[in-house]
């Protein structure tokens, strides 16, 4: 039996013990108020390196709400909405198709996820806006019958170019969604009689949908910003807008900086749309949104995974 | 006592293994049948077999007058379109181990869903229906809840009127109890015991051997995928010739 000594430091007497009411007190993290010292100290320094810096901010004011730029802001907003609807749309399709008993239809789901999600995004903006170059002529019988240059305008190329790309991403995580909504939600609808249409319309959809939520929320802030690379195609989005300023007036940095600004609030705007959507929906199981304290705690939690 | 069910020559293979080896099964209209055996022993699948969630590799399950999943023509089993069969599925209610509630649906929702999607009953007539049923299994006021916001002998019930609700011939259940916490068992006996006394059709794998000796009608004993015993509870449980099934049930009852 080893030898205790007497008098070590964890040998509290009984008699010793205090009452009921004793003082605790809290441990003291001085490695905190450290830490957080320097970290203001160096966001201090970059803002007021900014501030001194060759940026005249009086022009990022004047450009801020300029004709121009808030009409660019539009078409951003549009193309992104059109693009994400899209892509939702080919998502949601191409992702049941993964998932169908037929082997062909699950192979062309296979197919497009890996054309469009092995190539760039740019290198497909540019495919579409040249796409006349491969089809001179759209020509449906008895639908259409027009010059493809007519028919894919900057506008177009840029919503098929994010929206289809979108649409590959989306695919597998619809597929992921689906398949980890419970096996036994499929069999209590089938013994109800219901059939594998009404099944995934009724059950499964609308279980996938919460699942994926947070997943698509990411997809409209990334596409808002993805819609930036239109610019490459003539399409007279916000950045084009104001390259097209700064090529005249030479403020390229003021510019620059107005397009970030207008991207913020609109992530912004976004991310607290995304916020409630999920509380809305999170009132079940199928979600855990289980912090219900508010935006505030949210916007601060931590990075779970890698926002586009 | 006309029939309600006939299982012909089920058999059943995952893979290499064979689950159930050839069973043959009859239940009466109003009786109530209890499965038991040891884990393992195909019990469950044998009632999956019987609604179709299972498609057997040989044999077949008559309900009420039609073949589950085919129809004969020119003496051989045509199989039936999707839609046909779960319209024969939904003759047959069943519960699940795991409650298989819709977890983005309401109690009420749950209940409502197969009346109003699959017989195309209105919301009003679907509502009051269900409610009725909530009530019979003592539900009622938690129509609104969610899911979630249930203990699993509250699940449970709601979705033996979620089954109920389709005004199926047969009820199955597929072990009820076995993922409830002990104190929450005996709410769900209590609601079957009810069905059973107002002459519901029920088989029932359990392994509550005190449920079958006192509700059942007949009692099976599986082994091994083979039906080793079949009878009335007081014989099969007391006096069982099959030495297996003396072991088994030793086994349970001490």
């Amino acid at each position: 039996m080893p030898h205790l000594p007497h008098h070590s430091p964890a040998a509290l007497p009984l008699i010793d013990l205090p009452g009921p009411d004793v003082t605790v007190r809290r441990l003291r993290h001085p490695g905190r108020w450290i830490s957080g010292g320097i970290v203001l100290l160096l966001l201090a320094i970059i803002v007021r390196a900014f501030a001194v810096g060759q940026i005249q901010w009086t022009v990022v004011g004047q450009f801020l709400t300029a004709g121009v730029i808030v009409t660019g802001f539009g078409w951003t907003l549009l193309i992104s909405a059109c693009a994400l609807a899209l892509g939702v749309a080919l998502g949601f399709a191409f992702g049941i198709m993964r998932l169908s008993e037929n082997p062909i239809l699950r192979f062309a789901a296979w197919l497009y996820v890996w054309i469009f999600r092995g190539t760039p995004v740019l290198l497909q903006l540019l495919i579409w806006f040249n796409i006349a170059l491969v089809f001179p002529r759209l020509y449906i019988p008895g639908l259409v019958d027009e010059r493809m240059v007519d028919v894919v305008t900057p506008f177009v190329a840029a919503v098929l170019g994010l929206g289809v790309n979108e649409g590959s991403y989306l695919t597998e995580v619809v597929r992921g969604g689906i398949g980890s909504v419970d096996r036994g939600q499929k069999e209590a609808a089938h013994t109800l009689g219901m059939t594998p249409g009404q099944t995934m319309r009724r059950i499964i959809l609308p279980q996938t949908v919460r699942l994926i939520l947070p997943v698509l929320g990411n997809s409209a802030i990334g596409m808002l910003k993805f819609s930036s690379l239109a610019a490459t195609i003539a399409m007279g989005e916000m950045l084009n807008a104001a390259q097209r300023i700064y090529f005249i007036n030479g403020a390229v940095i003021e510019l620059l900086f107005v397009c970030a600004v207008w991207y913020l609030a609109g992530t912004t705007v976004l991310s607290i749309g995304q916020y409630y959507l999920e509380r809305h929906f999170g009132r079940d199981a199928a979600t855990a949104t289980s912090d219900r304290r508010g935006f505030w705690a949210w916007a601060r939690r931590p990075a779970a995974r890698g926002e586009a | 006592m006309s029939l309600a069910v006939k299982a012909v020559g089920i058999r059943k293979s995952f893979g290499s293994h064979e689950v159930l080896k050839g069973l043959d099964l009859e239940v009466a209209y109003g009786e109530v049948l209890c499965i038991l055996g040891p884990s393992g022993s195909g019990k469950s699948t044998f009632l999956r077999c019987i609604n179709h969630l299972e498609t057997p590799n040989g044999g077949y399950v008559w309900v009420d007058g039609a073949i589950m999943g085919y129809e004969l023509n020119r003496g051989a089993l045509q199989e039936l379109p999707v839609k046909r069969l779960r319209a024969q599925q939904s003759q047959l209610g069943m519960v699940f181990q795991h409650f298989n509630l819709f977890a983005h649906r309401t109690v009420l929702g749950n209940v409502i869903e197969g009346p109003m999607v699959v017989r195309g009953l209105s919301r009003d007539e679907a509502e009051a229906r269900a409610m009725g049923l909530l009530e019979q299994v003592g539900m009622a006021a938690k129509a609104s809840a969610y899911p979630s916001q249930l203990s699993g002998g509250q699940k449970q019930r709601v979705a033996i009127a979620r089954a109920l609700a389709m005004e199926p011939r047969v009820m199955l259940f597929d072990e009820p109890t076995s993922a409830l916490d002990p104190e929450l068992v005996g709410e769900v006996l209590e609601v079957m015991r009810n069905l059973a006394r107002g002459g519901t059709t029920m088989i029932v794998v359990t392994h509550e051997i005190g449920f079958a000796r006192e509700v059942a009608d007949r009692v099976v004993v599986m082994i091994d995928g083979e039906i080793r015993e079949m009878g009335a509870p007081q014989q099969v449980l007391s006096d069982p010739g099959d030495p297996r099934v003396r072991s088994f049930l030793s086994r349970v009852l001490a």
